[in-house]
Formats: C-alpha cells, structure tokens, sequence
C-alpha cells in the first residue's frame, strides 16, 4: 500500500511542480508501472526433517531475494495447490486426468497457471542430506507451456552446509540464477551494501557493510577517526574511502578479501577525497587540492602517473566514471554557483552542465547501464533538504524519486539497475534506505546509530 | 773498642742523673710547711670583634678574638671550643651575637661578644614573571573564527576584520612563542554534502591562510585542513547556528 502511496505522491509532485518553468526546457518522467511483472508461484522446496530449520530459511530466503528483486509478482501460497512437483517426471500434462479440486492439481503445470494461482512460473525442487551437508536440486518451468519439455526453463544443482547462513547463502545463489534465466538481470541477494557508521554519541565514522536486505552488518574499517566517501572496485576486490588518520583528509585503499590497506600514493595536499575505480578497476579518479583548490585528477590504482583532469576556476569534486563506457566522467562543480552535476570526457574535455540549476545538484552515481545518473538535488525544497533525481543522460530528461521533506541523499545504483540505496532522515536520524529504482518499494535498512554514504557493491 | 766503652759510659751518665732527679722526687718529703697560698692567676680578659659587623644574609663576617691569661676559650651559638686567640668565618642568616667564654687556670672566666647583624639581601631583580602555558596564552589571546555566505569561501569584510586582529595576536603569540604553530580548520553547514563540503572546507581554509599569509604570518607557521559538515559547533537548525558552523577556525597545531 505504501508504494502505491508513494508514487501517487510522485505522480502528484511531478504535476504540481512542473520544472519546466525553470529556465531549461527540462521534462519529468514518471516511469510507467504498465508492464507488470511476471507472475511466479514459489511453493515451499521440502527437505530432510534433520534440517528443517536451515530448509525454513532456506525457502524464507528465495521467497525475499525474489521479492527484493523488485522484478517478480510471487503470488501468494494462500493461492497454491496442496502440493507441489519435485522433479521434472513428477509433473503430469494430461488434461483429462486434472482433479476438479483445485487443491489437487498441484503436479499438473495447469494447477500453476490457472486461476486461482494464475502464474507464469513456478519454482520447485527438493533439498536432500547428502553426507551431512544440503543438496538442493532446483528447477523453474514456464507453466504456460503444454509439454515438460517446453516448460523446461532450468534445473541446476546446489550444495550448502546444514546450518542457516548455508541455507541463506544456497537461497541467494539460486534467487540470483532464477532471475537471471528468466532474463529479469542478476537481483540483488549476494550484493552488498558498503557506509559510513557512526554510533550515537561518539564522533569517529567507520566503514560498515551488510547484506542487500540490511543483514550481516559488520565494520570494515577501525581506525578510530573519520571514513568518508567510501567506493567500491567494480571487481567488489578493492575498497577506496576518505579518512583523517593522518590529519588531513587522505584516500585510503583496502583490500577487500585481505582486509589489508594497499599502498596508495596520496599527492601532498591538504584534501585527497571523493575517490571512484574506473570500470576496468585500472585507475582511481579523485579529487585534490594540491592545486590550491579541489579539482579532478586520475591515477593509477597505486596513485602513480597522477594527471590532472579538470582545470577549473571553481571547486571540482566527487568524479565518478561511466561504467559502461569508462569514457565519461559525472562530477560535481561549483562553475555555476551552488554546485552542479557535470559531465566531462576522461581526459577533461567537453565539460557540460548535466543538472538543471536551481538549488544543489549533488552527488552523482551512474545506473549500471551507464545511460542515467540518479543524483541529490535541493529543486524545490530548502537548502539542504535533498530528494533523489535521475537524469537520462542523452535526453536530459529528470524523474524525481523521493518527494521527502528531510534530507534524502547520496543514491547509489544496485549491481542489476534495479534499485537505488540512498541515506535519508525522513524517521528523525539519518539512515540507509533502498528503493526500486522508480522510486518504490521504499526499505529502510539500518536503525542504529547514524548511517550515510551508501554504495551498492556486486559482492 | 774505645767508642763502646765511650757509649756505655755516656748511658751510665744519662742513668745516673735520671735516677738522681727520680730519687730526688720520690723521696718522702719532709713535714711540709703550711704551703704558702699559691700565687692566684691573674684574670682572663678577652675580646671579640666582628668584621664586619653587618652582612647581607648569605655573606661571611670574621669574629677575631684576643684573650690574655686565658687557659681555654669557647664560643657560643653552637661552635664550641677555640683556640684562645684567634680568628674565624661565619655565615649567620640572622642577627646573631656570638659570645666567647675565656677561662684561666682558675677556672676564673671573662666574656666579650659581638654580634653580627644580618641584613635581608636585596631583593633579587624580580623573575620574569612565569610564561603561561602556550595553549593558554592562546585561549587568552581572544582569536576568533572567520565566517562564510552558504557555498562560499570569498572573505566577507567581517571576516577579513577577524582575521586582522588574529593576525595581530598570532604575531604577538609568536613572539612570546617562537616554537608555536597553528592550523587553520575549514568547515561548512550541514546542509551542503559530505563531498562537496570537503572541497569547500578546504579553499575556506586555504583562503584564510592566504589572507593571514598576507599579513605577514609566515607561511611555514600555518597549516591547514578540510572538515568538511564533520565537526559542527552546534546543531540547531536555524541561520545563526548554520553560520557559527560556516567558518575557517584557527588553533594551536
């Protein structure tokens, strides 16, 4: 209810506001919600009784990560038959043998499409004990076909300790290959969320990360000062953040798999911040002020062959680069006035204005499709009370996503496109929120302390 | 042979007289006649002088005393036995008479003082009153942050005021403290972002440091750094906190 609430409210915003008024000839776009999303039946997958808590979970997981991926309908069990097929020879496909009670079509793919479950596709499988660890066989039909072998869309074998965080993680891989051969992109369960924390009376900010729904919180970073600016390699190997060990704002790099901190040059300034992987994870954009104001630069991973990429007047900060082509880069400049989101070439040429002026247009991150950058701008609202935007980069064409009266910022696009993480005060304290990336499906994920700077990473 | 028997006659010389005198002492006397009374010794006397006979405290005076028929000689003020005549240094830290106590051979004695005064030295030239701490001296110094316009790091008349009069106290400071040096904080309002008040923290500080450059601080004694919306003054939600927060702010590195 509440997501139909919100995009009412989108849709409302986005009539009442026009921002056409304003001096560019910008147009809001609400994304259509026309086209539904496939309807899919998830029938409880059975398993040895010896397990039965590590199958719960197991079953609850699929059930989330499917719903997460904002691109499925899961219908209600409520709906189901009494029972469900186990492997591929179980299904029946004569029509004449259908019961008449709805409850005991359960084998026949007609169960599954007909009314009342009106599903477009089921999965099913069964999870057995093989040698004290968990062997799930999972398949997924299209039960709008008449024969099993057309049905067919996959079946893939998969192996997990006996225990829950086994069971959630065998659920994530087989959410993310059931997304994935229905053409609906890759989900979100196995992806994480990296941010800054800070607890409730202290004043040091770490790096923190948890799972896509909120779980498995767990800090990254401990030194006892200020982590800012967090970015995540494409490769999800490497970790860059701002921190304040040494006094002035530096650039820091992690390994994640090691946890170690790899060498990083940081050229001598008082500010090296904003850090940002290129797409091949071959060289880390930034911005420093050795120049005596904030502006562009690239170096290598190690902070070597630095070169200065923008040459401004102004402050340049915040480059982040186009992970499709690795041939553009989205910054933030204060060029004309209250800072802007801007558009450059990798060496610095062709720089443009992509935001429409009119309050602070901050913080881009690119869609992974490297076509839209969703963006925190402060049109229409006071200073400081930023909503999230997305652009279109080639028609500059604006959607507005949040319509709060708090702060709504720092959006970062989920690994599939899909969704968009974003920090927002709109309960009192600032906190990380996921939505779609139309703006619904609004998820608050984190309660404790203060929680910013969200980045949305594959692993 | 000769010279022995020289030798031998010599000691029996020697021990002749030797017995002689002995026989002669030991003999018991004859009925004694009432003694006469010994003749009685005369008096002591005895004199003293100090020189000087006033010091600065810390400074040595000499006592030199003469005595006459005097058998022993003792002085007060805990020094004790002297030589009858005689001369010494002291070093009393106050006022003191020192009296020496001469006795015949009668025990009959005679005294003579003098007494040394001690004068408080001069007052020492005053210390140098204690330097404060250096941390104190700055918070005492009145130094003051210079404020920004939202989104701007330009120096209003206002600040360049402020900053004038730091620069006036930073000179000051360092010539008490030649060691001292200070660190110039840029900060922003909360309502910019996390990225972007980073880079405008900065040229905050930097346009301040330019500024007190200018004024002839050295530049070696300044330094600088971003923090950004991280370390706000306060938190209220109105103009007058947002512009205690929008501020280039000096302290001691």
């Amino acid at each position: 209810m509440r997501d139909h609430w919100m995009r009412a409210v989108a849709l409302v915003a986005a009539i009442a506001c026009p921002l056409a008024a304003q001096q560019e000839p910008d147009a809001v776009i609400v994304l259509s919600d026309e086209q539904r999303d496939p309807r899919i039946a998830l029938p409880e997958i059975r398993g040895p009784i010896s397990s039965a808590n590590a199958v719960d979970r197991f079953n609850d997981e699929v059930w989330k990560a499917l719903e997460a991926s904002g691109r499925l309908d899961i219908v209600p069990r409520s709906f189901y038959p009494r029972s469900a097929p186990r492997r591929p020879e179980d299904i029946q496909v004569d029509a004449k043998k259908m019961p008449k009670d709805l409850g005991a079509r359960g084998l026949w793919l007609a169960g599954w499409a007909e009314a009342p479950v009106v599903a477009r596709y089921l999965v099913y499988g069964q999870i057995e004990d093989v040698d004290g660890r968990l062997a799930l066989q999972g398949y997924v039909a299209d039960v709008s076909q008449e024969s099993v072998e057309a049905s067919y869309i996959f079946g893939k074998r998969y192996y997990s300790e006996a225990n829950a965080a086994g069971a959630r993680g065998m659920a994530f891989d087989f959410a993310r290959d059931i997304l994935k051969n229905l053409g609906l992109g890759e989900g979100l369960a196995g992806s994480r969320i990296y941010y800054v924390h800070r607890d409730d009376g202290d004043d040091r900010k770490e790096i923190w990360v948890m799972d896509y729904d909120g779980r498995n919180k767990q800090r990254i970073t401990n030194y006892r000062s200020l982590c800012l600016t967090p970015a995540i390699s494409p490769d999800g190997r490497r970790i860059a953040f701002t921190t304040f060990v040494e006094g002035v704002p530096e650039i820091y790099v992690h390994s994640l798999e090691t946890g170690r901190r790899l060498q990083f040059y940081n050229q001598d300034a008082s500010l090296n911040t904003t850090p940002s992987f290129a797409p091949d994870n071959s060289a880390i954009y930034f911005a420093s002020s050795a120049s005596g104001r904030s502006q562009i630069y690239r170096a290598d991973p190690d902070g070597g062959n630095l070169r200065r990429i923008s040459y401004s007047r102004s402050l340049d900060v915040h480059p982040t680069v186009n992970p499709k082509t690795g041939a553009q880069i989205a910054f933030v400049s204060g060029a004309s006035g209250m800072p802007q989101v801007y558009l450059m070439d990798s060496e610095g040429a062709n720089r443009r204005r992509i935001s429409g002026g009119g309050g602070d247009a901050v913080q881009p991150a690119w869609d992974p499709s490297g076509e839209r950058l969703a963006f925190a701008w402060t049109r229409g609202y006071e200073l400081g009370n930023y909503n999230i935007f997305l652009v279109d980069v080639a028609s500059r064409r604006y959607t507005q996503l949040t319509h709060s009266r708090g702060r709504n910022d720092h959006p970062s696009f989920s690994p599939s496109g899909t969704h968009i993480v974003f920090a927002s005060d709109r309960m009192g304290t600032t906190q990380i929120w996921s939505m779609r990336a139309d703006g619904t499906q609004l998820r608050q994920l984190t309660s404790a302390g203060l929680n910013e700077s969200p980045v949305w990473a594959t692993r | 042979m000769r010279s022995k028997h020289s030798i031998i006659l010599i000691a029996a010389a020697i021990f002749l007289t030797l017995f002689a005198f002995g026989c002669k002492k030991e003999a018991p006397p004859p009925p004694p006649p009432p003694p006469p009374p010994p003749p009685e010794a005369p008096a002591p006397t005895v004199s003293i002088t100090a020189e000087p006979s006033s010091i600065e405290r810390g400074k040595a005076a000499r006592l030199t005393w003469s005595s006459t028929n005097a058998a022993s000689a003792e002085m007060n003020q805990g020094i004790g036995a002297v030589a009858t005549s005689g001369n010494r240094e002291v070093f009393p830290t106050r006022s003191t008479e020192y009296t020496i106590t001469v006795k015949n051979a009668d025990g009959k004695s005679a005294s003579a003082s003098a007494t040394v005064t001690v004068r408080a030295p001069p007052p020492p030239p005053p210390p140098p009153p204690p330097k404060p701490d250096l941390s104190e001296a700055f918070s005492d110094a009145n130094i003051k942050d210079a404020l920004f316009d939202y989104d701007k790091s330009d120096l209003r008349p206002d600040a360049q005021n402020v900053l004038r009069a730091n620069s006036t106290a930073i000179k000051a400071l360092l010539g008490d403290y030649p060691e001292a040096a200070f660190l110039l904080e840029g900060h922003c309002d909360e309502r910019g972002t996390t990225e972007y008040n980073l880079a405008l923290g900065d040229r905050r500080a930097t346009a301040a440091m330019e500024f007190l450059v200018n004024l002839g601080i050295p530049a070696s004694k300044l330094s600088k750094v971003s923090l950004g919306e991280e370390r706000p003054v306060c938190t209220d939600e109105d103009e007058s906190c947002y512009q205690r927060n929008r501020r280039a702010h000096l302290r001691l590195r």
